[in-house]
């Protein structure tokens, strides 16, 4: 019953849709430089090419991860948010419309401010800033306008979900919505950390307020926010699997229930694990690493959850069309919608992704590819694949919705060459980059070097020209991508295009209501990671050497 | 909360194959002893020159301890020192270093000896050189504009065999 009622606000208000549109707009520029970005560091990288006017190779690699990693994810995520919030439980108020546009700006001020540091080679810190690596204050101040735009951005997104419930008491609210408010509050949670260490400790050190910094601290609490955000990227991809996928192939949500759980599983299970990025460092104990291996892998729970609930509903949707046998249900998914496909190549690289990723957060093998690019190849199959084309397949419908045109048959058949160039480009980088990285030790974050003409450097070498190969189709899809956005921004013709949000499957079960108490999940999530920080912080602040001065001057 | 019967089985199944991973990993740090470098020795990242052992890098034999060699270094922008460490074969070697400046890495390429390298902090390993060869030991974590070109050799040699074939 409480599909019906969700379905009676059929379209985002046109009011919303601008400021979803708004965040689209960055979000794709932001994905144009950084994948430019990108394809020189193939390049660089390959041997065979050299950047012009001095630029730097590290000044490049931080333009692509702070635009790839943070400026793209963050602003098409919120985006997606306030849209979706907008179709399933009505529309912002004026007042929080406004809210929202003023953190839109705050987040864009951020950008701007940051990228320019960047740009004037104030700022070649990487996408992790680690200290004692000193940037110029405004980088941290503009990342700073971001994270605080961000959090002002999903203030009224929460308090519409709120609204809604007060209401409709008793109802179970609507799962995407729901979705929505489970992701804003690990974004919420996740961002505290690197909160914490930009403004009490980099920005003082950075203006000279403070001479020292303590290294490890920062980093525990990068690292805190640091893998959380990687759930943030997912979780929307996921919102999409989950209420989007199944519209679009013409079936019903599988479970209401299951979905949730998988939701709050991530909540309370993706902060309290960073430091299984912290392995290989020293100042921290080996039990407590030990234990955040464990929590980290409990994460793959949900992500277990949700690979059977995906496939569960593309086999029982095939059935319905009368496909027979074992995987005859295989053939009747709809291959040449771009709305499905590319979520669904998502979907596969997220098998290989999730399990590198179990290599990467195990205790002792971590050793083995700690910051090789096995690591690199890594978060371009869960990030950049996973992550992205799910985005991508969203953009497909959500733009020409939002401004009222419609994705066209010719989009369409772009769209999907989009996602065959995606799949093709990353299979040969990522494929490259895993095998070299593991078992060539080849290092991630480094330009081209020959050191020295060592027999092992040699052999990575044909590697990176893959890498290069594989970059280089990737952008040609990058490019392929920001014509389909314009052209559904503003040229496709005029028309209705349907956001498709899937029903729950009648057979489902009534969803239990401690799934929507959000006071017993936020108590469990405080629990869990004051039992994985508590120890080791005190222990880092106790056993602390003396703090470090900046360095500005090595890049 | 209702789960299908498949869905039961699959979630076991996972849930399974991650606690037996997790046990397999659990004997391995606690019951063998292997973790990754987790040191919680510090030092005056300014001066590290004037504490022992690092007022002499390099590699030295050692007697009277649970592993036969040590090799001391120190990692700055962009420079190992010592460049070169060569060992023989199937010693027991605890690795002790540490940065004077930035944040280093420092791996032996395609060899499980990799940790990072943090100003204040001493880094440890210890393990068994089994295989000989010549191997790349590499800046593994951004430090500048030099990282790349920032590398040195661990040579594992076998003493037995020094003059075979040249």
């Amino acid at each position: 019953m409480q599909q019906t009622m969700v379905n009676k606000i059929m379209k985002v208000d046109p009011r919303d849709a601008k400021l979803a549109m708004a965040n689209f707009y960055v979000a794709f520029i932001a994905l144009l430089v950084g994948g430019l970005a990108g394809l020189l560091q193939v390049l660089v990288r390959s041997g065979q090419f050299k950047l012009p006017w001095g630029i730097g190779y590290y000044q490049v690699l931080t333009v692509h991860g702070v635009l790839l990693g943070l400026i793209l994810t963050t602003f098409f995520i919120l985006g997606f948010q306030v849209a979706a919030i907008s179709r399933t439980v009505g529309p912002l108020t004026d007042g929080q419309r406004k809210i929202g546009w003023l953190g839109f700006w705050l987040m864009t001020a951020g950008t701007v401010a940051a990228s320019v540091m960047v740009l004037l080679n104030k700022a070649t810190v990487l996408f992790t800033f680690y200290a004692p690596l000193k940037a110029h204050w405004i980088f941290y101040l503009g990342l700073t306008f971001v994270v605080v735009g961000s959090w002002t951005l999903i203030a009224p997104q929460i308090m519409r979900f709120f609204a809604w419930r007060k209401e409709n008491k008793g109802e179970t609210s609507p799962l995407l919505a729901f979705m929505v408010t489970v992701n804003n509050f690990l974004w919420i949670v996740a961002t505290l950390g690197v909160a914490i260490e930009v403004l009490f400790m980099l920005l003082p050190w950075s203006l000279g307020l403070v001479e020292r910094v303590d290294v490890l601290l920062s980093r525990t609490f990068f690292w805190y926010f640091g893998h959380a955000l990687t759930y943030f990227w997912l979780l929307p991809a996921y919102m999409a699997w989950y209420t989007i996928v199944p519209k679009i192939i013409g079936a019903k949500i599988f479970s209401d229930a299951l979905a949730r759980l998988a939701f709050l599983l991530f909540l309370i299970f993706s902060v309290p694990i960073g430091i299984h990025h912290q392995l290989t460092e020293p100042g921290i104990d080996g039990l407590w690493k030990f234990i955040q291996v464990v929590l980290t892998f409990f994460v793959t729970v949900p992500s277990l959850l949700t690979a059977f609930a995906m496939f569960a509903t593309f086999e029982l949707r095939g059935r319905e069309l009368g496909s027979k046998g074992l995987l005859g249900w295989f053939k009747a998914l709809p291959w040449k919608d771009s709305r499905f496909l590319l979520p669904f190549i998502g979907m596969v690289a997220f098998i290989p992704g999730g399990a590198g990723g179990i290599v990467n957060a195990s205790h002792q093998m971590n050793q083995l590819v700690h910051n090789t690019i096995w690591i690199t190849g890594h978060f371009h199959l869960t990030a950049a694949t996973t992550v992205a084309l799910t985005f991508f397949g969203v953009a497909f419908w959500l733009i020409p919705h939002l401004t009222g045109r419609v994705l066209t048959k010719k989009l369409n058949f772009l769209g999907v060459i989009v996602g065959i160039l995606w799949a093709t480009g990353m299979f040969i980088m990522s494929s490259a980059m895993h095998i070299v990285g593991l078992l060539g030790g080849a290092p991630r974050r480094s330009e081209y070097s020959e050191y020295g003409g060592a027999t092992q450097a040699m052999e990575w070498i044909p590697y990176q020209i893959a890498q290069a190969v594989g970059g280089t189709i990737l952008f040609i899809a990058i490019i392929l991508i920001t014509y389909l956005v314009i052209q559904l921004a503003f040229f496709a013709p005029k028309g209705e295009q349907d956001f498709p949000l899937a029903e729950l499957a009648p057979s489902a079960e009534k969803t239990p209501a401690i799934l929507e108490n959000f006071k017993v999940w936020g108590v469990i999530l405080l629990a869990i990671i004051l039992f994985a920080y508590t120890v080791p912080i005190i222990d880092i602040i106790q056993n602390a050497p003396p703090g470090s001065k900046g360095f500005n001057n090595l890049w | 909360m209702h789960l299908h019967k498949y869905e039961k089985w699959w979630m076991v199944f996972g849930a399974g194959t991650l606690v037996a991973f997790l046990i397999i990993l659990g004997i391995g740090a606690f019951h063998s002893g292997s973790h990754p470098n987790d040191s919680k020795k510090t030092i005056d990242y300014e001066r590290v020159e004037d504490f022992k052992p690092f007022d002499n890098p390099g590699v030295h034999k050692v007697e009277g301890k649970d592993w036969d060699y040590e090799v001391v270094l120190i990692a700055s922008a962009f420079n190992y020192n010592p460049g070169v460490i060569e060992l023989p074969v199937n010693a027991k070697v605890k690795f002790i270093a540490t940065t004077k400046d930035v944040i280093h890495g420092f791996q032996a390429a395609g060899t499980n000896i990799n940790m990072m390298l943090e100003p204040g902090y001493i880094s440890e390993y210890t393990t068994v050189v089994n295989k000989t060869g010549e191997y790349l030991i590499v800046c593994n974590e951004y430090c500048g504009t030099g990282h790349a070109f920032m590398y040195s050799t661990l040579k594992v040699v076998d003493p037995n065999a020094t003059n075979d074939g040249e």
